[in-house]
């Protein structure tokens, strides 16, 4: 289904046209090419591309996807099915604000799905919804990467850590008022959906330096450590300066000093062909259960 | 004496505005490249290989190794692509690195492209993390400002570029190779191996792609030698590692110790689960690696202890969980997970990830049939080692290890709701009081 067959109602003013009027086609275009530049081959500059039009339409539109298949050599069907299979390409016009609960196992068990059942109640909206005003576009999250807060809000994917049913609800009536709020780790305030694409697209916004660099369970093993005088083994060169007693780790037989991985080949080619089963590399994975976990591999 | 921590990377995370290159510099930063680049980059491999640094995105492959399959140059160009796209449940350690000290990454990216002679390297960020954005961002370009990018790095007549690309919301693209598809501008899916990326990689050019992890702990491995590196860890899971606590715990957080610490030596550090309650069940590299109970307190916290103990490092992501908690609703919450981010091409996992779901569902709100525990079985035996890539395998693992486990829980799955069993007020960190039962939130993407 192609993104133009949405049968979304759409009010006056958010009528797409045929497309960008000179002037903004002009600045797109030189947006287009500074991303395109940054790639040996153009193609790439296809997902900034897209994050590029939601900051100007704030959503993937039938007039962003000519756009960007136009600039990019491709077809609308092509650009089309690449910009539905990413959640954060939007099919219909966003809120000002996208308010993601995480509703993932670790930040739903400690409060996420109450949290989400309050605001989804609060704004009278459900997942992938906007309230009438265009404020708010209400979405059920996955995991964010910040486990040690949960339970996490992402507002405009800025962080608001521990968060509680009363918590969110404030947030989001400041967010519903036009107030600016400031998120736990990030910058002094949420910018808009719109801000936020056009960073996501490579162009900075100059606020790198806003905010924290670490929040409290970040720093948990950090302050620990100072606290007990743990320090990891200094570096030989450091060492005489070194006072404190190492992290003597958990090992208990000291490796040949000689140890040395396997060099099939000569530099940077240590192998006359990559490693095309685990048993190349290690016997030991010879295993009849499959390893499952080089999805996340690197 | 007890392992202790051993802060490397999080030893800056405390420091004053710790993301700008100066403060940075100020702790030591950029002696690494320094060092690499009086150095035949041939030796800079050697280095890392022998210090056995192993992959920290999960799989535990040897870094060195990966560097070492690339073929012998032809004169084209070869890449390094950082894989930022951490997204598996539970792990939240990139993220707060690339917060707190995006130096780290940068400058083991410089490093690890002039050992593999790269002149072009990628970092590919997850796009749901506005911050880290920008402050990857701004790193780059003080790098550049400095010397350390560009043209002639430090005089040496080394040349790199950095591409900083922010992903779109698919957790697939944490698959190296669906993570090289969705850089060319592609749906994220999952490409055939063989080849693999070191011989047909990005623009099918020879392509390393590691873990920001990974690659933010070459500098002190330059720094210190081998020999440094491998002080701490255990004999085959050498040096330090961010072990990261979340739920049920008094201090959930960052933890950096040696490889090889135990569950139990964490929690005594992070105080212990909360007050008033037990361990239950915890995962020990997230929601893909096969849950630990608290009989699993002791297993060494590395690649080979943990496997022997039929579960997987991962990406140390310690999610706990206490005795509030109902394991068939934690599951099936993942499972619509894996369901939700499956990229739909391959069948197993397209078709068996919504059996799944929808088998767990009707577990959950206490509907579930005699023979549903026995279909999941079957439909987990279809998908591990059938599927694609690792994501299919990944969905199979809190299923099979929580009804190995906790087969009664499933068992009453048959007649009691879990949210009956286990009231979620009481696992939640704040006092609430439910409106709606789990069987309704349940299978929200259905």
């Amino acid at each position: 289904m192609s993104v133009e067959q949405v049968p979304v109602p759409r009010t006056n003013g958010q009528t797409h046209r045929a497309g960008y009027d000179e002037e903004t086609r002009a600045r797109l275009s030189a947006d287009a090419a500074a991303i395109k530049a940054r790639y040996p081959q153009e193609r790439s500059a296809l997902l900034p591309m897209l994050h590029l039009v939601q900051s100007e339409d704030g959503y993937v539109s039938p007039r962003g996807i000519a756009f960007c298949a136009a600039e990019l050599g491709l077809t609308t069907a092509e650009v089309s099915a690449v910009a539905t299979f990413y959640t954060q390409y939007k099919r219909h016009p966003n809120g000002t604000y996208t308010v993601g609960v995480c509703t993932n196992t670790l930040c739903a068990i400690m409060g996420g799905d109450a949290i989400w059942e309050e605001l989804s109640d609060h704004l009278g909206i459900g997942h992938d919804e906007t309230t009438d005003d265009g404020a708010i576009t209400l979405e059920r999250v996955e995991c964010n990467a910040a486990c040690d807060y949960a339970p996490v809000v992402m507002v405009n994917w800025e962080f608001f850590d521990n968060q509680t049913p009363d918590s969110a609800v404030a947030l989001a009536d400041e967010l519903t008022a036009g107030h600016p709020v400031t998120p736990t780790r990030g910058a002094h305030s949420v910018c808009t959906f719109k801000e936020m694409s056009r960073v996501l697209a490579g162009f900075g916004d100059g606020r790198a330096d806003e905010g924290i660099g670490a929040g409290g369970p970040t720093l948990a093993g950090t302050v620990l450590a100072r606290e007990q005088g743990w320090v990891a083994p200094p570096f030989p060169a450091d060492a005489e300066a070194s006072t404190k007693t190492p992290a003597r780790g958990t090992r208990t037989t000291k490796a040949p000093a000689a140890s040395h991985a396997p060099k099939p080949g000569g530099e940077q080619s240590s192998a006359e062909r990559p490693a095309t089963t685990p048993g190349d590399v290690s016997p030991a994975r010879r295993t009849t259960k499959k390893q499952s976990d080089d999805a996340k591999e690197s | 004496m007890a392992t202790t921590l051993a802060p490397v990377l999080t030893d800056l995370w405390d420091k004053d505005r710790s993301w700008t290159l100066a403060t940075y510099e100020d702790n030591g930063g950029y002696r690494g490249l320094r060092r690499a680049l009086s150095l035949p980059a041939g030796d800079v491999v050697t280095m890392v290989k022998d210090s056995g640094l192993r992959g920290r995105g999960g799989a535990g492959f040897p870094t060195g190794m990966k560097w070492g399959f690339l073929p012998a140059p032809d004169g084209g160009p070869r890449y390094l692509v950082v894989n930022a796209d951490e997204s598996e449940p539970g792990t939240c350690k990139d993220i707060p690195l690339m917060l707190a000290s995006p130096q780290h990454l940068i400058e083991g990216m410089i490093i690890t492209s002039y050992a593999i002679g790269c002149h072009h390297a990628f970092v590919y960020v997850r796009g749901e993390v506005l911050h880290v954005y920008r402050r990857l961002l701004k790193s780059i370009e003080e790098a550049y400002a400095a010397g350390y990018l560009g043209k002639n790095i430090l005089g040496s007549g080394f040349d790199l570029d950095i591409t900083l690309h922010s992903g779109a919301g698919a957790y697939i693209c944490g698959e190296e190779t669906a993570l090289l598809d969705s850089l060319e501008g592609l749906r994220g899916q999952p490409r055939l191996k063989p080849p693999f990326p070191a011989v047909a990689g990005l623009y099918a050019r020879p392509t390393v792609v590691n873990n920001v992890e990974s690659i933010a702990s070459v500098p002190g491995i330059v720094v210190g030698g081998a020999d440094w590196f491998k002080q701490m860890g255990t004999e085959k899971s050498t040096g330090h590692g961010l072990f990261s606590l979340s739920g049920h715990v008094t201090r959930p957080g960052q933890y950096e110790a040696p490889l090889g610490i135990t569950l139990r030596e964490l929690l005594d550090m992070a105080g212990g689960i909360r007050e008033g309650h037990e361990l239950k069940f915890w995962t020990p590299g997230g929601s893909s690696t096969p849950i630990f109970t608290a009989e699993h307190l002791d297993v060494p916290l590395d690649y080979e202890s943990v496997g022997a103990a039929g579960s997987m490092l991962g990406t140390r992501a310690l999610q706990i969980f206490d005795d509030t908690t109902s394991v068939v609703r934690a599951v099936t919450r993942w499972t619509e997970f894996y369901k939700h981010e499956s990229c739909g091409k391959c069948t197993p996992c397209r078709e068996g990830t919504y059996w799944l779901a929808q088998v767990l569902q009707r577990l959950e709100a206490g509907r579930g049939t005699s023979a549903d525990i026995d279909l999941l079985l079957d439909l987990c035996d279809n998908i591990l080692g059938r599927a694609f890539c690792a994501l299919g395998d990944g969905a199979t693992s809190p299923i099979t290890s929580a009804i190995q486990y906790f087969r009664e829980e499933f068992e009453a799955g048959t007649h009691t709701p879990a949210d009956v069993l286990f009231p979620p007020e009481r696992s939640s960190l704040f006092a609430y009081t439910p409106r709606r039962s789990g069987a309704q939130l349940a299978g929200v993407h259905a």
